[in-house]
């Protein structure tokens, strides 16, 4: 009755699976299968991209401007490639920090209690929600005049199409994410470190600021970087709400906020319109900007798992 | 081939009467003169309690018929004890029977806890702690807990987490160092962790967490310590410094702990209380408690026939 002698059949993990019953065996066979062709999938897409990026990607598509209006036939990415982190800067700039602070609410303080499952349900809805319709929904609530002062107006008429229309709207795709991550994140705080807080004397907003924040810093990053990947990565918004104009076109004289108001493009919009399909069709373009698209959102990912093992080194039982 | 027959299985009959595999033997018999220890005592009495001469006590806490309820289930019945500065109290007893919550209902961290109820009466130097503030209460009545928590900062801000007024970064490092230094040397840390004080303290090992916790409670410069099974998530080693530590300090804090391990009851505590099923069966000085247990119940626990 030993707990650790070794039965018959499935022994240590490094050994043969030769003794394994067959249903055991098929399925290991499938796990490798599929996990195989994940991988295969990926790489790729990645050599694919990488082969038709590299060759069609040169240093001055990054440097150049594209063309003015949609007949440009010259130039690069430059403008895209700003928009993108534009964009995504503005999208995090909100939802960052609301969403930190709805995770905090929902995991520490969860009340009033029918709020907070109100209030959940409606985060999982967002997050499942396709970003065209939240795009048809922003177009209706920046066209509206008390928001006018966002985009360009032209005799009455709001125009609805910015920087801030499109990462306002986009933050709406980033916050689910960020909650969710920061959420998790605090709940795996053990509660006798919350009590050890109150136990000193220490409030309950002290404790959060000083001691949960600090401790679920890594999927607070982790969370802010997952969400910025995935709304540099999306088009429906982008398309519909900047104004899908290849070039940065201020709005007002006050610089910097001239831009934020004024519409433009991203690397995603870039690609549409330079696809085959889209109303450019200059592929080699297309190609060469979904490689440097994705090489951020590699990097992106990279960065994740670096903090999130890194999270894993120290913590209580 | 045949099988062989299972054991039968033992079932309780609703208002059946257990009796143990073994009736428990006598704790001790009781001799005309007892200034000795018992030989029959359980079997750690004789050994590893250095003698110590009495502190002068000085009585801090006072618990008055107090009983907690956790929504229907009455965890804590009718308890009245003293809490005195210069002794260690342990309280002992089988898992769930309550010593936790006694020990969480002297610092208000029972109100944590939504479904929580409470009534009788704790005061503090006289004063009822029910109205006093939770965060001064608790910075005069601290606690340790245990799993080692320190938080995710520097063995430093650790310690200035407390020192601090709530959430504020004032006031800065080099006026809070001594006040800091003298936390950590309290607890015998200073000297392991004196030129690393700005490492990780998750990174230190768990005594030395541990004593870290314990420092950090003793920062606020309480009046009474509270510690919840301290040692249980330490090795040998680790549990022998604190003990020591904790033996220090009852000079000039009232501690409390709160332990599963009879041994170290009667290592470090002065007095004891053994608890079951919420009640408090008895209390005693630790010499009395364990040779000449007065309740059948507390000579059945220490002599380790259940719990």
């Amino acid at each position: 009755m030993s707990a650790t002698a070794p039965g018959p059949g499935r022994t240590s993990p490094g050994g043969s699976s030769a003794s394994w019953r067959l249903t055991d065996r098929a399925g290991l066979a499938l796990a490798w299968f599929f996990g195989l062709l994940f991988c295969a999938i990926c790489g790729a897409i990645v050599i694919f991209l990488a082969v038709k990026g590299i060759s069609d990607l040169r240093p001055d598509l990054i440097w150049t401007n594209p063309g003015a209006g949609p007949t440009g036939e010259t130039g690069g990415f430059l403008d895209p490639l700003i928009g993108t982190l534009v964009v995504g800067g503005i999208g995090i700039g909100i939802a960052g920090p609301v969403g930190v602070w709805t995770a905090v609410w929902l995991s520490e303080y969860g009340r009033p209690a029918p709020l907070a499952r109100v209030v959940e349900s409606t985060i999982e809805m967002l997050a499942g929600a396709p970003s065209v319709v939240l795009a048809l929904f922003g177009i209706l609530l920046f066209e509206s005049k008390v928001l006018g002062f966002l985009s360009a107006t032209n005799g009455g008429i709001v125009f609805g199409k910015s920087f801030f229309a499109a990462g306002a709207m986009l933050s709406l795709i980033a916050l689910p994410i960020v909650v969710t991550t920061v959420r998790e994140g605090l709940q795996a705080i053990p509660n006798h470190v919350r009590e050890a807080s109150y136990a000193l004397g220490k409030t309950r907003i002290t404790t959060i600021r000083r001691v949960l924040l600090p401790a679920a810093r890594p999927s607070l990053i982790t969370g802010n970087m997952l969400a910025f990947g995935h709304m540099i990565g999306d088009t429906a918004i982008i398309v519909f709400l900047l104004g899908d104009t290849q070039i940065l076109q201020g709005v007002g004289g006050v610089p910097g906020l001239n831009i934020l108001r004024g519409t433009g493009s991203t690397l995603t919009s870039y690609i549409f319109d330079n696809a085959p399909t889209g109303d450019l069709n200059q592929p080699q373009k297309a190609y060469a900007a979904a490689f440097v698209l994705i090489l951020i959102v590699l990097a992106l990912n990279v960065l994740v798992d670096v903090f999130g093992r890194r999270s894993r080194e120290a913590r209580w039982s | 081939m045949e099988l062989r027959k299972p054991p039968p299985v033992r079932r309780l009959e609703p208002g059946a009467t257990v009796t143990p595999r073994q009736a428990p033997a006598p704790v001790v018999q009781l001799r005309p003169d007892d200034t000795a220890p018992a030989a029959s005592a359980a079997s750690f009495v004789n050994a590893g309690r250095a003698s110590r001469a009495a502190a002068p006590t000085i009585e801090r806490m006072q618990v008055e018929e107090l009983s907690v309820a956790y929504a229907q289930r009455q965890a804590v019945r009718s308890v009245s004890l003293p809490i005195r500065q210069g002794e260690v109290l342990a309280l002992i007893g089988p898992s769930g029977c309550g010593k936790t919550t006694l020990l969480r209902s002297l610092n208000r961290l029972t109100e944590l806890t939504k479904s929580a109820t409470l009534s009788g009466r704790v005061t503090l130097d006289g004063i009822d702690i029910a109205g006093l503030e939770p965060t001064d209460l608790r910075r005069r009545v601290t606690m340790v807990f245990q799993q080692p928590n320190p938080f995710p900062m520097s063995i430093f801000e650790n310690i200035a987490y407390v020192l601090r007024e709530q959430a504020k970064r004032k006031p800065r490092r080099s006026s809070l160092r001594p006040a800091v230094e003298q936390a950590l040397a309290h607890a015998g840390l200073l000297e392991e962790v004196k030129d690393n004080l700005d490492h990780p303290a998750l990174r230190l090992s768990g005594g030395q967490q541990q004593r870290l916790c314990i420092a950090r409670a003793l920062a606020a410069g309480p009046e009474v310590l509270l510690l919840d099974e301290p040692c249980s998530a330490l090795d040998p080693q680790s549990t022998k410094v604190i003990e020591d530590l904790i033996v220090k300090l009852r000079e000039e804090v009232a501690v409390v702990i709160v332990t599963h391990n009879l041994q170290q009851a009667y290592r470090i505590a002065d007095y004891v209380a053994f608890m079951y099923l919420g009640e408090l069966i008895e209390y005693g000085s630790t010499q009395a408690l364990f040779t000449r247990p007065r309740q059948p119940r507390t000579q059945e626990y220490v002599s380790g026939a259940f719990g």
